[in-house]
């Protein structure tokens, strides 16, 4: 089993929401990313995903393009986002790491090129929101191979027989988008959520489900999270990233995430 | 002549894949719409009732078919070969892009949607857009970059003369790609009352095979008219590539007759060694960008870097994954010309024939009459003529430091 999947066995064996959040790697420079990854973790994380910053970040809103084009500034590249898993893992070798984002900078760096590096540096597995499972084949079996997951997303608007398909073909957790819509925007729905997740939970099988996109505060993760494994939280770190002076960083994430963390251990 | 024991070219599969390029690289979110678009159109691909009513569109509202335009002073200028025009420019508002957005429009009609979107570089996809939407009564948002709307101004108020919404995109490098990105990011979120029309052979698949159909009536067009001017078919088809949308609509229709060479065009730039142009099939390599898989100008990281055009309609760092097909299959071959030298043509089209072209156009036309110029004077030659100048006369005459009107 791997690190992913073996974290949120454990949380659902012991009744536990999980919680995943969100920040840009290299947002707004390459030395906050480390300290905000531990940040994270303290507050109360338990899956930490990594935006990849790619130039053309389609289905993103206004927060993570923002957070992307920081850390473009600044140069950050792939190899660099695995440096600072690697360096997150000499210290953390326990809250799997995801990274999240847009399939050319991976295909560039070439699958099995990335696959390799990926698990040298301790990145459990990946997100890729342009890459649906029809075209994941050749990824996917480079990522099996290094015993890496591919989680996949699943929408509102993907039909009961597809679903299937997809959960068949992911690993880790499938993430269910709340809405239709890009990243923080306000179409949170978490009745239309639970309604969609209930249906399709008996076809699911063990794999968990976390639901991301418009989660922002304790009230809306604990109104999403009762249908669902856990959670994602992503554009409200981001915008932390972004507004906050880079020393007071660390204590703004572990203070916004143990208010979310406060919220779902109530469930 | 065709091999006979060949079958004719059948492209893209059921995954819409070109050879390799193509696909389906999406949120998931779209991924029921796109189904559901590819079975709308084979559908309608096989209904005679909706072809006989584009047809009859196109005649009536479009003003097709389009003059096989025997140019014979260019000719004459070029010194060689004999050049025909395509004249796609003398279509209802002024370019081959409404082609594409007359048949859109009909499709989405018949989905029930009620609203309508596209992203537009030179302004012309979005004035076509634009266009059908008050025709059909349609709502229609139209995403420009920032750039973009202040080199297109007249096309900007145009649209806006139409009843369209500009909405103007200054993320990025604020032109045609980040236009792109905001068409579906408003697609994503809108995607049960709207209809994305993609103005090029771009995005994921159905859009580069439906486009390059709805397109390919100029291809068509043209065959029957080279062979009622000429008796034969010509020597060499050529048109300017930016996404590539009226280069496959004139190279498609002749893909099985191989003696018939075909040259793409994209926009050199400033030259394709010092770095700024827009010349994905000449200078880029294989990634994924806007839905498909085919040839980006990108970094060693992945990232899509900026581009540079003279023309706002071919500054885009993809292009349509049927021309990556072809180009790696060796069906057509891809050139690029410079800003200068599409300037230099453009003003010879204008005062040789009277014809005016658009920017994009004019590469096309500057590749081509050198090439004529190397030929024998029994060969025929086809300019995609596939749009007018009349958009371009700020940034022409601010190339001349003119004030136009001043």
């Amino acid at each position: 089993m791997t690190r992913l999947a073996g974290r949120l066995a454990g949380l659902r064996g012991r009744g536990r929401k999980a919680l995943s959040t969100f920040i840009t790697a290299g947002d707004p420079d390459a030395t906050a990313t480390v300290p905000a990854m531990h940040a994270l973790v303290a507050g109360g994380a338990d899956i930490i995903e990594l935006g990849v910053p790619f130039s053309d970040p389609e289905a993103d809103g206004p927060a993570v393009q923002a957070g992307s084009e920081r850390a473009l500034a600044n140069g950050t590249t792939l190899h660099d986002v695995l440096g600072m898993v690697a360096a997150f893992r000499a210290a953390d070798a326990d809250t799997p790491v995801v990274l999240m984002g847009y399939l050319n900078v991976f295909l560039k760096m070439g699958y099995e090129n990335f696959c390799g590096a990926a698990g040298e540096a301790g990145i459990d597995g990946v997100i890729v929101v342009n890459l649906p499972p029809e075209e994941a084949g050749d990824f996917k079996a480079a990522l099996c191979s290094h015993d890496l997951d591919l989680v996949l997303l699943v929408a509102p608007t993907t039909t009961s027989e597809r679903f299937r398909y997809i959960a068949g073909e992911a690993s880790g957790f499938l993430y269910y988008v709340s809405y239709k819509g890009i990243t923080g925007a306000e179409h949170l729905d978490a009745r239309a959520v639970g309604e969609r997740l209930q249906a399709m939970r008996p076809g699911l099988g063990d794999l968990p489900v976390l639901v991301g996109f418009g989660i922002k505060d304790g009230a809306s993760a604990a109104a999403v999270a009762r249908h669902a494994d856990g959670v994602v939280v992503g554009s409200v770190l981001v915008n932390t990233m972004g507004n906050v002076g880079g020393s007071e960083i660390p204590a703004r994430l572990t203070a916004q995430v143990r208010d979310i963390r406060t919220a779902l251990d109530t469930l | 002549m065709p091999d006979v024991n060949r079958p004719p070219y059948h492209a893209p599969d059921e995954r819409g894949r070109f050879g390799d390029f193509g696909g389906r690289f999406v949120a998931e979110t779209l991924m029921h719409a796109l189904d559901e678009l590819t079975r709308l159109y084979e559908t309608v691909s096989a209904d005679p009732g909706f072809q006989a009513t584009l047809e009859a569109e196109l005649k009536s509202f479009v003003g097709r078919p389009t003059p096989l335009y025997r140019a014979d002073r260019l000719t004459a200028h070029a010194g060689g070969a004999r050049i025909y025009l395509k004249r796609e420019d003398l279509n209802h508002t002024g370019a081959h892009k409404i082609n594409n957005t007359v048949g859109q429009a009909m499709l989405a009609e018949r989905m029930g949607k009620t609203r309508i979107i596209a992203e537009t570089g030179a302004g012309q996809h979005g004035v076509a857009t634009a266009t059908v939407a008050a025709r059909l009564g349609l709502q229609c948002q139209v995403y420009m970059g920032e750039e973009d709307i202040a080199r297109q101004r007249v096309n900007v108020y145009r649209m806006k003369l139409l009843g369209a919404d500009v909405i103007p995109v200054s993320s990025g490098s604020k032109t045609l790609k980040d236009a792109m990105n905001e068409a579906m990011r408003d697609w994503v979120t809108h995607v049960d009352d709207t209809h994305y029309i993609i103005g090029s052979v771009a995005g994921p698949h159905p859009y580069p095979m439906l486009v390059r159909d709805f397109q390919s009536v100029i291809g068509k067009e043209t065959k029957a008219q080279c062979i009622e001017a000429e008796g034969r078919l010509p020597d060499l088809l050529v048109a300017c590539v930016g996404g590539g949308s009226n280069a496959m609509g004139l190279f498609h229709p002749f893909v099985d007759d191989d003696a018939v060479d075909m040259v793409g065009v994209e926009a050199g730039g400033e030259g394709l060694d010092q770095g700024r142009h827009a010349a994905p099939l000449n200078a880029g390599t294989p990634g994924v960008l806007h839905g498909s898989r085919t040839y980006v100008m990108d970094d060693t990281d992945g990232q899509i870097v900026a581009t540079h055009s003279v023309s706002a309609g071919l500054d885009y760092p993809g292009v349509g994954p049927e021309h990556a097909y072809w180009k790696d299959m060796g069906r057509a071959r891809y050139v690029s010309v410079t800003d200068t030298e599409a300037l230099a043509a453009f003003r010879i089209l204008t005062r040789e024939e009277g014809i005016m072209p658009a920017l994009e156009s004019s590469h096309a036309v500057a590749w081509a009459l050198a090439e004529a110029a190397r030929r024998p004077d029994s060969d025929l030659v086809v300019i995609n003529l596939s749009g007018r100048g009349d958009k371009d006369i700020d940034t022409v005459a601010a190339i001349d430091r003119i004030e136009v009107g001043g």
